[in-house]
């Protein structure tokens, strides 16, 4: 069995050996750009469904807030569109106002902020900045990103059912879920909703998978775990996140099912429709909560942690300075990622929990703000007497770190439950987590496009439509969602309030939040424009590490071919922060020590000892 | 220098120390990927099995035990699961599902001779103790299958249940479900395996790792029927 084992990575590495001669075959365009299980194929099949769906989950945004902003727009020129969810008068339908809100709030956390980010840059970044031909297993890869493709069509589908898209909203509680009677989304819309979040925990699964057992057993020689970039610390956390607290959604998904569909009570208890009670008894609608939560919760640090990566990353090649404190940082992810399974009862402090259990979860929820001030901190620092480079991946990643610290601040208040008492369901939750987790996510994946881009399509993408998108994006963010703070009182998603006479005065407010949020749509269109205009035209890239970085991914040929490396995989000698050492403006990994004496060809490399 | 370096490198399994083993270029646990990605994906299964067992626990401690005798009490196992397919009614409590658990404890015995033929690349081997690893999971899903027959016959449906809380038929239907449903897959998959074996596609490979990881699989299943067994039969 020792013999076994000793054999088997030798094979991997002749195998690893003669790769790059097999892909010198010319590849049918089917198995090179749609079932490719090339990892960098895999990575750019995730971004650009990522971006169409971010796409729509934007307009969707735009027609909520059309609502919200201007109640007596005329949007009947909609109707070829919209048909029955306008009115007499085209304006939206209450029912349509909370598809709305549901989908887009599911699109965003899950398809773009899960799948866009995690699937991008896990898939780009971890075999490259690790020194593997590919992931461990490009067939599961593949499939990782059909099962996600095939989730996305069952939720597009759900737009098409004439009862409408799922509207519980993206937390989908019961009893709203879990009776079809309830609503019109909650008909076979909610159905295919359910359908198709089960499709895509698959497809995080199958992921994970792959990204953890990369990052463990297909590192270069000398890439120790010490010596990893900061963005696969965080990828790997993300991902064993995911393969831990996935399930309990899983579980929920399939127990919601069986009410609707079965009967059953698992989640509902002495209902009564219209009067007249219904024969549920015995569940519990908290009993979702928990388990959606145990999902929920870490799901927001599947979300952020991704960019946290990105960012370190980037701040820390465009200041020319070795990112501050390194541990740190990975001991902060991994505080974030154990604290993450304990906070998940925050967002149900108004739901009749416990007071005591709420005060436990009041200090876990507390204390995720040390790692988090931490890394705040380390940022901060690598950026101080940097010399600095203001390309628009940096900015983005500066971009990230101002609205993390604002949108952290006031997660301090939700954390408390007697002020959670207050703030639950207002528009001070909308703003804490679309700035926290929401935009502040958003800013990481643009810093990971704009840094990454060339080694993507080698080509750059373009500068100035990347200032004028980062300018008019931060400074809507902050329009858009600062002023929401301010709104005390007012209930979220209610598609009108008219029936409180004190949100009256937020009406102009309202107006001024949907235009910029108009406005700022408009400026990711331009970023779509930038991108997919640069693929084809934008300037090509002349030098094979544009941005002077350490990490490996920028060793490989201009465009990588299947196996990313023309010859041997390059050794690791150093950390990936060593800028500005030495008299030197960085030093890449692969550049070992002075007087450094290649090893010996190891024993277990030798062709005998393949036959064991 | 060069010495040491040779030294280090001929204990090569045995002698690296953890940093060493952790410095890349190697699989740091000594496991393949595909075995740890069984690992992984077997840990991610138990919070799903976990997801649905608290589910159990929360709404089986919201009803009032069978003792209290009230219609919407938590049943007594003793009185719900006492008829086998051979005795009809005679009241032989546990008896029936006794013998399921044994024969899914024995089908893991035999998966792991399998696994041990297949260190010694004894192809013959691994296919006879698959074949018997093969029958117990039928012979387990076919006992499932007649037990949810008689109590759907008894009137215990999801929606139902004459011997007390309705609760109790909706999560035993589910979760025993769940878990008949991953030893159904686990009965292909070593079908598929057996196949692979007897047209020597690992002997041809080299090593029989596949058999390991689809016992890693098969005793996952025999260990969650623990916990589904704890929680609907004794407790």
């Amino acid at each position: 069995m020792a013999n076994a084992a000793i054999s088997k990575p030798a094979s991997h590495v002749h195998a690893e050996d003669h790769h790059h001669e097999e892909h010198h075959h010319e590849q049918g365009f089917i198995s090179k750009y749609i079932f490719s299980t090339d990892h960098k194929t895999i990575a750019k099949q995730f971004l650009i469904t990522g971006i169409i769906w971010a796409i729509l989950g934007g307009a969707l945004s735009v027609l909520f807030r059309i609502q919200l902003g201007y109640p007596d727009a005329d949007l009947t020129w909609m109707k070829p569109i919209l048909g029955r969810w306008l009115d007499e008068g085209g304006h939206i339908l209450p029912e349509f106002y909370n598809a709305l809100i549901t989908m887009h709030g599911t699109i965003l956390v899950f398809f773009v902020l899960t799948a866009g980010l995690s699937g991008t840059f896990s898939n780009l970044l971890i075999p490259l900045q690790l020194g593997a031909r590919d992931m461990a297993s490009g067939f599961i890869n593949m499939l990782s990103y059909w099962f996600f493709f095939l989730s996305g069509a069952v939720m597009l589908a759900s737009f098409f059912v004439p009862t409408g898209a799922a509207s519980g909203g993206w937390t989908m509680y019961p009893p709203l879920s879990a009776l079809a009677q309830s609503n019109e989304g909650s008909g076979f819309g909610t159905d295919l909703w359910i359908t198709s979040i089960a499709l895509f925990i698959v497809s995080v699964l199958l992921g994970g998978l792959n990204y953890v057992t990369t990052v463990i057993n297909l590192r270069t020689k000398g890439m120790s775990i010490f010596r990893m970039p900061l963005t696969i610390w965080a990828f790997l956390f993300t991902a064993i996140i995911a393969l831990l607290s996935f399930p309990a959604l899983l579980a929920a998904g399939v127990l919601l099912l069986f009410d609707r569909g079965m009967g059953t009570s698992f989640f509902l208890s002495e209902i009564y429709t219209g009067g007249e009670a219904l024969a549920n008894a015995g569940g519990s609608p908290i009993l979702y909560q928990h388990l959606f939560w145990f999902l929920g919760h870490p799901e927001v640090y599947i979300i952020i942690l991704p960019a946290m990566g990105i960012v370190s990353e980037v701040l820390s090649v465009n200041s020319r300075k070795p990112v501050f404190g390194y541990k740190a940082m990975i001991y902060s992810i991994f505080a974030i990622t154990v604290l993450s399974f304990l906070v998940w009862a925050h967002h149900m402090f108004v739901t009749g929990l416990n007071p005591f259990l709420g005060s436990i979860f009041v200090i876990f929820t507390l204390l995720i703000a040390i790692p988090s001030a931490i890394k705040v901190f380390n940022w901060i620092v690598t950026l101080y007497k940097g010399n600095i480079r203001f390309t628009p991946a940096m900015l983005f990643a500066i971009g990230f770190v101002a609205l993390f610290i604002v949108g952290g601040l006031t997660g301090i208040f939700l954390g408390n439950s007697a002020l959670d008492i207050d703030l639950h369901d207002t528009y001070f939750v909308v703003a804490h987590f679309h700035l926290v987790m929401g935009v502040a996510a958003f800013f990481g994946t643009f810093a990971g496009v704009y840094h990454w881009f060339p080694k993507m399509y080698g080509r750059y993408l373009n500068r100035t439509l990347g200032y004028i998108h980062f300018w008019i994006t931060i400074v809507a963010a902050y329009l858009i969602f600062f002023p929401m703070h301010f709104m005390i009182g007012l209930p979220r998603r209610y598609p009108s309030h008219e029936n409180f006479q004190f949100a009256d005065m937020f009406g102009e407010l309202n107006s001024f939040i949907s235009l910029v949020a108009i406005i700022s749509f408009a400026a990711q269109l331009l970023f779509v424009f930038n991108f997919f205009y640069s693929i084809f035209r934008g300037r090509k890239v002349r030098e094979l590490n544009p941005w002077g970085a350490t990490t490996l991914e920028w060793t490989t040929p201009i465009h990588p071919q299947h196996g990313n490396w023309p010859g041997e995989i390059p050794h690791v000698h150093r950390w990936p922060y060593d800028y500005g050492v030495n008299g030197r403006e960085f030093i890449p990994q692969d550049e070992p020590e002075p007087g450094f004496v290649p090893e010996p060809e190891p024993v277990h490399r030798d062709p005998q000892n393949d036959q064991v | 220098m060069a010495d040491s370096a040779m030294t280090a490198h001929h204990d090569h399994a045995l002698e690296q120390s953890t940093e060493e083993l952790w410095s890349g270029g190697q699989e740091p646990v000594k496991a393949s990927y595909g075995k740890l990605m069984m690992w992984y994906f077997l840990i991610s299964d138990t919070f799903t099995f976990a997801g649905f067992l608290i589910a159990y626990a929360a709404i089986r401690f919201a009803h009032p035990t069978h003792s209290a005798g009230a219609w919407n009490s938590w049943p007594d196992p003793n009185e719900v699961f006492s008829a086998t397919p051979v005795t009809g009614h005679a009241n032989l409590p546990l008896i029936f599902v006794t013998f399921m658990t044994f024969t899914l404890i024995v089908s893991s015995v035999t998966m792991v001779r399998a696994v041990q033929e297949g260190t010694r690349m004894n192809r013959k081997g691994v296919m006879f103790w698959m074949v018997w690893t093969i029958l117990g999971g039928l012979v387990f899903v076919g006992s499932q299958a007649w037990e949810w027959q008689h109590l759907i016959h008894e009137g215990m449906t999801p929606t139902g249940n004459p011997f007390g809380a309705a609760a109790f038929g909706a999560l035993f239907f589910i979760i025993t479900g769940f878990h008949g449903a991953h030893v159904s897959v686990g009965v292909v998959i070593n079908s598929i395996v057996l196949f692979q074996t007897w047209i020597g596609t690992y002997d041809r490979r080299g090593h029989y790792e596949m058999i390991e990881k689809v016992g890693l699989y098969w005793h996952f299943v025999d260990l969650v029927w623990v916990y589904v067994f704890m929680a609907f039969y004794l407790l």
